[in-house]
């Protein structure tokens, strides 16, 4: 069939001055304009009039586009153009093809360009322009002058069709782990061995197929084989007691998951068994939630990434019990220095610039078109994030009660239902199983995927039909390891049979290897009872989803797959989810020796207060925050960004997520990666209370409120790192037991490393604890923005000097320091004290000191709110510190700032008798912060301090 | 009998539960329906006095934005639209809806011409915004707009720079068509005199880039914590404006 080019041009060209900023970002300032349009290669029943038609009816817009059916004729310019690769996602295909067919012509294949006209520049500036700024190797190809356009090609070739057997059983050692790296299985001796003398047993070889399935199911990715192993762990008992050797079985049953046993909360409905925990909203809904990461992949394709990562995790909660709808998301990314220069970057390394662009964009495109508002995050600087970036997805849902409990049962056909399987994707699980480096880009470009929101939320509108129709009885979604992981664990207390061959696909010519284990996106699987098959069936059908049985589950105890008539593989679902050799490994932690801080003092204390404010870490985040939708579903009530202005930063998001309801729900995070260079006990404490100090904030009571862990470390083979992870989680289990907030799901991502050469970068120790409150009436909620001039400024806590780790030291390049610590003797009782404060109606704004302490902390409620503030530093509750400078800076926990009116003094000091607390300041008409005491008397304009907090903002949003 | 409301869903349609939770606010009876079964049949249409058309990216806004539902209309729906609207139907069209009306040519449909005659467009800024405007409504000509007090709104989109001919753009501002402008400082994104939504001839069909829907109660206001308490949002006017022309 013929293929046809449709050139769509603006018909008044304008130089695209976002791409032309990122030439200059890129050193290319011999480029002196450039021009963007699109083209479409189009395979289908087309002559030129027709083609003219499809342009103008349905590729161009009318009123300011023209249609062009050859490249248009552009003297004295270069042209690139940047086209996806064969087999890559890209939705807008299946767009074209429907829409055209709405048209009545029929298309069968599609590819969609991008063009760029050049003017100035060397043939190298336009390979740098190309690679730099437009297109990336793992998904893209690009031409430079074409003298014909990038052909129109069909993912590639036709895969080995019979069934082979992989020989296994006379390998030595060597050949057992050469056969591991060369198959990409991630597997490690012990673990080969073990399917060695399983299939010795058997007296048979394995197939590629169950090669395959076993590496998937056993990959760290899946079952998170090291905090389930046995750890040898040397380090102190309990947060400072004496160092001590013990065995730990398993360590996230004996830390996180023991807490969550003995807080033994009735309102946790599902805790650590589904793919997101559920706890009880009101009784006749759940509330569900689960934060994921997807790190390598978007270290390698940021917009993928980014997007695939947010896609997965909302599948997470759609195939939460028999299914849960999405009601907000939330985004938390780690990166290197925005400013770091491109020739101090290791090669094969994105700039950490053009990473966040793509990660924001991938998570926005994704969130936003699947109609969930994206409503909490936190971005987090650091060197050493620099070739491992971290992006984790976080998606929040609401389940009937009766729908929480999954269980398949034998008989039930298992249906594969949303998009089709292609040959994307492959070896995801075991790839995020393995450190990167600097050839990850060439070799792990299979597992790089782009995301198809629309398919995710067509699926579902038809899954919730589905579920509240009856027609389930188990439901999860295809993640890593695709149909393998997802099948394999639905039917492994029975038994299951597929036939694969009927598998819808993208494409022609997968092996059934590739079928069964492609991580193609939007895809879920159902466990449906043989009577309701044709109405889950039809319920998809109506509109247009794909649903297809492939396969039964069965009473065999195996695992059947079948291909076109021949058994392709059997596995035993005990081997497959028991065979596991369970690891030993060492762990040790020493306590470090605290230094004191040792730092330049900085002489001028408003600039210093301005300093601090533009650091990354506390910037504003506006330019991202906009660019997400965070008022779709109609629930928000508490958004990102607050104050007179619109721009402050909230401490937490409040959602209703039942519209006409005032039950709702606040949602915060907590991430001190900067504490755990000290000691990750601390930080985990830290993160912990941060979290729950963010909730309190915005009026959430404590009386309800669930946890979740994820843990970014590096390689756990090093048994200082692993150490580290224990003590965090020994800290997790310490402090959830304290404040009696269970944990209900989790996640680990380990070998966070990159290394080229003999060099490795190792990622800080980053546990990003995330906490969710159910909250009775959104209409008591309170924002962090000073209201109204007379009122008095109450800081509850107490003020020691914990420099360690803080972003002053950082700021002023000093060292050393103590690390803020959580007191357990105080942090509890501040936290529900000024909970019940403020829902007492005591606060009209409250807002906690984090990272850099309360000097940032007061200049944030001053400019959101529009208003001054004068603020005595002798006033303030302190231990053993007397230098203003301190009191300013020091990032010691458990402190809240609270706007009281005048009137409402006597209660909220009633109520929070006995701990440390006293009036430290008033709201002033005159817009500065004034402070006084201590030997300071130093007045620094709101507009200063704001130009400050918003300049890094500002400057992304103008590119 | 309360007014009939088809909220039409398509692939992609995202603020469908609460479009039509407003108008069950106005008293209205709102049924989502998908655009499937409007197509298997159209004259499903007849039994509904509204035809809400909702925010999202429909079809993931693939091509330009609400390009491939517009086209489904214009081919598949094109009769029963137009008949609906023929007989007094009401139609609103928020954001994505707005778009997908605009490029079908249903707005403004100057001429009684069902082609398109303006466009929704990149912003200014180039980027998707999410932030709240303020606009004011010319109640003259449509239906949908029940005084021309100021109202606050969100909006969230990409593509919500109206763009259309200075002799369009003149037409449609004599006879009153452009009848929701963002107030001059919050235009953001560029659009043609501030328009921030326009209705046709009859006043009936209205389409606009803020989310009415979006502002139904008082706590969704961007600065509720720190003024006066309003018993509703601004957004519901519109809703209660249509559906009480219907009353």
């Amino acid at each position: 069939m013929p293929v046809v080019r449709i050139d769509v041009c603006p018909l008044i060209p304008a130089v695209d001055q976002h791409l032309l900023r990122e030439a200059a970002l890129l050193g290319l300032t011999r480029i002196t304009a450039l021009y963007r349009s699109r083209y479409y290669l189009l395979r289908g029943a087309l002559d030129a009039a027709t083609a003219e038609r499809l342009g103008r009816e349905l590729l161009a817009d009318p009123i300011v586009e023209r249609v062009l059916l050859r490249p248009p004729p552009c003297p004295g310019r270069r042209v690139i153009e940047v086209q996806r690769l064969p087999g890559v996602m890209d939705p807008v295909e299946a767009s074209v093809i429907k829409g055209a067919s709405d048209l009545g012509i029929r298309l069968d294949l599609v590819r969609v360009g991008t063009r760029v006209e050049v003017a100035g520049g060397s043939d190298a500036d336009l390979e740098i322009l190309a690679w730099g700024a437009l297109a990336n190797r793992a998904i893209e190809e690009v031409a430079i002058d074409p003298a014909e356009p990038i052909r129109l090609r069909e993912p590639a070739g036709n895969a080995r069709q019979q069934r082979l057997e992989v020989p296994i059983r006379h390998l030595d050692d060597a050949a057992l782990l050469e056969l591991s790296r060369r198959g990409c299985l991630s597997l490690d001796l012990e673990e080969m061995r073990a399917i060695q003398a399983h299939y010795r047993a058997l007296g048979r070889e394995p197939t590629d197929v169950e090669l395959e399935t076993l590496a998937q199911t056993w990959s760290e990715h899946c079952v998170h084989k090291t905090l389930k192993g046995l750890v040898r762990y040397t380090g102190p008992e309990g947060e400072d007691g004496p160092p001590r050797t013990r065995l730990i079985d398993n360590l996230l049953k004996s830390t996180i998951a023991s807490a969550t046993a003995d807080i033994a909360a009735p309102w946790c409905w599902s805790v650590f068994r589904d793919n997101s925990g559920v706890i009880d909203f009101d009784g006749a809904w759940g509330v569900c939630m689960k934060v994921e990461t997807h790190n390598r992949p978007s270290a390698i394709e940021p917009y993928g990434g980014a997007n695939t990562g947010l896609g997965g995790v909302i599948r997470d909660i759609m195939g939460t019990g028999i299914g849960a709808k999405p009601v907000c998301n939330t985004d938390v990314f780690c990166f290197a220095p925005p400013e770091t220069a491109d020739s101090a970057l290791p090669p094969g390394v994105i700039p950490p610039r053009r990473l966040m662009q793509g990660v924001i964009a991938g998570v926005r495109d994704y969130g936003n078109r699947m109609g969930i508002p994206t409503v909490n995050g936190a971005v987090r600087f650091d060197p050493r994030y620099v070739g491992n970036p971290l992006v984790y997805c976080g998606t929040v849902g609401l389940i009937p009660r009766s729908c929480v409990d999954k269980q398949a049962q034998v008989g039930d056909w298992l249906v594969v239902i949303g998009g089709r399987t292609g040959r994307d994707g492959i070896h995801g699980a075991t790839f995020s199983s393995a450190e990167l480096s600097e050839r990850s880009a060439q070799t792990s470009g299979g597992a790089v995927q782009i995301g198809n929101a629309i398919e995710e939320k067509r699926c579902l509108d038809v899954l919730l039909q589905c579920r509240d129709a009856g027609c389930f009885h188990a439901l999860t979604d295809c993640g890593a390891g695709g149909l393998s992981s997802a099948c394999g664990e639905m039917a492994a207390e029975h038994g299951a049979e597929i036939f694969l061959e009927r598998v819808p696909l993208k494409y022609a010519g997968l092996s059934y290897t590739e079928v069964w284990i492609s991580e193609s996106q939007e895809r879920m699987v159902a466990a449906v009872p043989p009577a309701k098959l044709e109405q889950c069936l039809a319920i998809c059908a109506a509109e247009g989803v794909e649903a297809t049985a492939i396969g039964r589950v069965t009473d065999s105890g195996r695992l059947l797959l079948r291909w076109h008539g021949t058994v392709v593989g059997e596995l035993d679902m005990r081997f497959l989810h028991h065979g596991l050799p369970r690891r030993e490994r060492l762990a040790v932690f020493t306590p470090p020796l605290e230094q004191p801080a040792v730092f330049d003092r900085p002489s001028d204390l408003a600039r210093l207060l301005c300093d601090l404010l533009a650091r990354p870490n506390l910037a504003s985040k506006e330019w991202i925050i906009r660019q997400y939708d965070h008022e779709v579903q109609a629930g928000s009530i508490v958004k990102p960004l607050v104050g007179a202005a619109h721009d402050g930063p909230s401490d937490a998001a409040v959602v209703a997520p039942l519209l006409g309801s005032q039950r709702g729900l606040a949602i915060a995070c907590g991430l001190n990666p900067s504490y755990a260079d000290i000691d990750p006990w601390h930080a985990a404490a830290a993160g912990i209370e941060e979290a729950l100090r963010n909730l309190v904030c915005v009026g959430a009571p404590l009386e309800r409120v669930a946890l979740l862990d994820n843990f970014s470390w590096a390689k756990c083979t090093d048994p200082q790192v692993f150490g580290a992870l224990v003590r965090a989680c020994e800290a997790c289990a310490a402090y959830a037991r304290y404040y009696g907030t269970p944990f209900i799901s989790g996640k680990d991502s380990l070998s966070n490393e990159f290394t080229w050469g003999e060099r490795v970068i190792r990622i800080p120790h980053t546990l990003l604890i995330s906490a969710l409150a159910v909250v009775p009436d959104v209409r008591r909620a309170v924002t962090m923005d000073l209201k109204r001039p007379g009122d008095l400024l109450l800081l509850v806590g107490l003020t020691r000097e914990e420099l360690g780790g803080s972003e002053f030291l950082a700021l002023v390049g000093g060292r050393g320091g103590r690390v803020p610590r959580v007191d357990r003797a105080l942090s509890k009782p501040i936290l529900e004290a000024v909970a019940q404060a403020i829902a007492a109606g005591c606060a009209v704004a409250a807002h906690d000191c984090s990272e850099g302490g309360l000097g940032p902390a007061l200049a944030e409620m001053a400019f959101a709110g529009g208003w001054g503030l004068t603020v005595d530093l002798a006033a303030v509750p302190r231990a053993g510190v007397d230098d203003p400078l301190i009191v300013l800076v020091s990032e010691s926990q458990s402190r809240i700032l609270l706007e009281v009116p005048p009137e409402r003094l006597a209660e909220a000091q009633r109520l929070l008798r006995g701990l440390p607390q006293a009036v430290i300041g008033r709201v002033e008409p005159r817009p500065e912060l004034a402070l006084r005491g201590l030997g300071v008397d130093c007045q620094i304009p709101l507009a200063a301090l704001k130009e400050a907090w918003q300049r890094l903002s500002r400057s992304f949003a103008a590119r | 009998m309360p007014p009939r409301v088809c909220v039409l869903r398509a692939a992609g349609t995202n603020c469908d539960a609460e479009t039509a939770y407003a108008f069950t606010l106005v008293g209205a009876q709102a049924e989502t329906v998908h655009i499937l079964r409007l197509r298997e049949q159209p004259q499903r249409l007849r039994a509904y006095q509204v035809l809400a058309i909702p925010g999202g990216f429909s079809y993931g806004d693939d091509i330009a934005s609400g390009r491939v539902l517009a086209n489904e209309l214009r081919t598949c729906l094109r009769e029963a639209l137009l008949e609906f609207i023929e007989r007094g139907g009401l139609v609103i069209g928020i954001c994505n809806g707005f778009q997908v009306l605009v490029k079908s040519g249903l707005l403004p449909r100057l001429d009684g011409r069902c082609e398109q005659q303006a466009t929704l467009t990149d912003n200014r800024s180039g980027v998707y915004e999410d932030r709240w405007v303020r606009c004011r409504g010319d109640p003259r000509r449509c239906v949908w707009i029940a005084d021309d007090q100021e109202v606050e709104l969100p909006v969230a989109h990409a593509e919500g720079r109206f763009v259309a001919s200075e002799a369009v753009l003149e037409r449609l501002e004599q006879a009153g068509q452009l009848c929701l402008r963002y107030s001059s400082d919050t235009c953001h994104n560029g659009s043609a005199r501030a328009v921030a939504g326009i209705c046709d001839a009859s006043g009936r069909v209205f389409g606009l880039m803020p989310h009415p829907e979006r502002f139904l109660r008082w706590e969704n206001h961007p600065r509720w914590t720190r003024e006066a308490p309003r018993p509703e949002g601004d957004g519901v006017r519109f809703f209660r404006a249509a559906i009480h022309t219907l009353q």
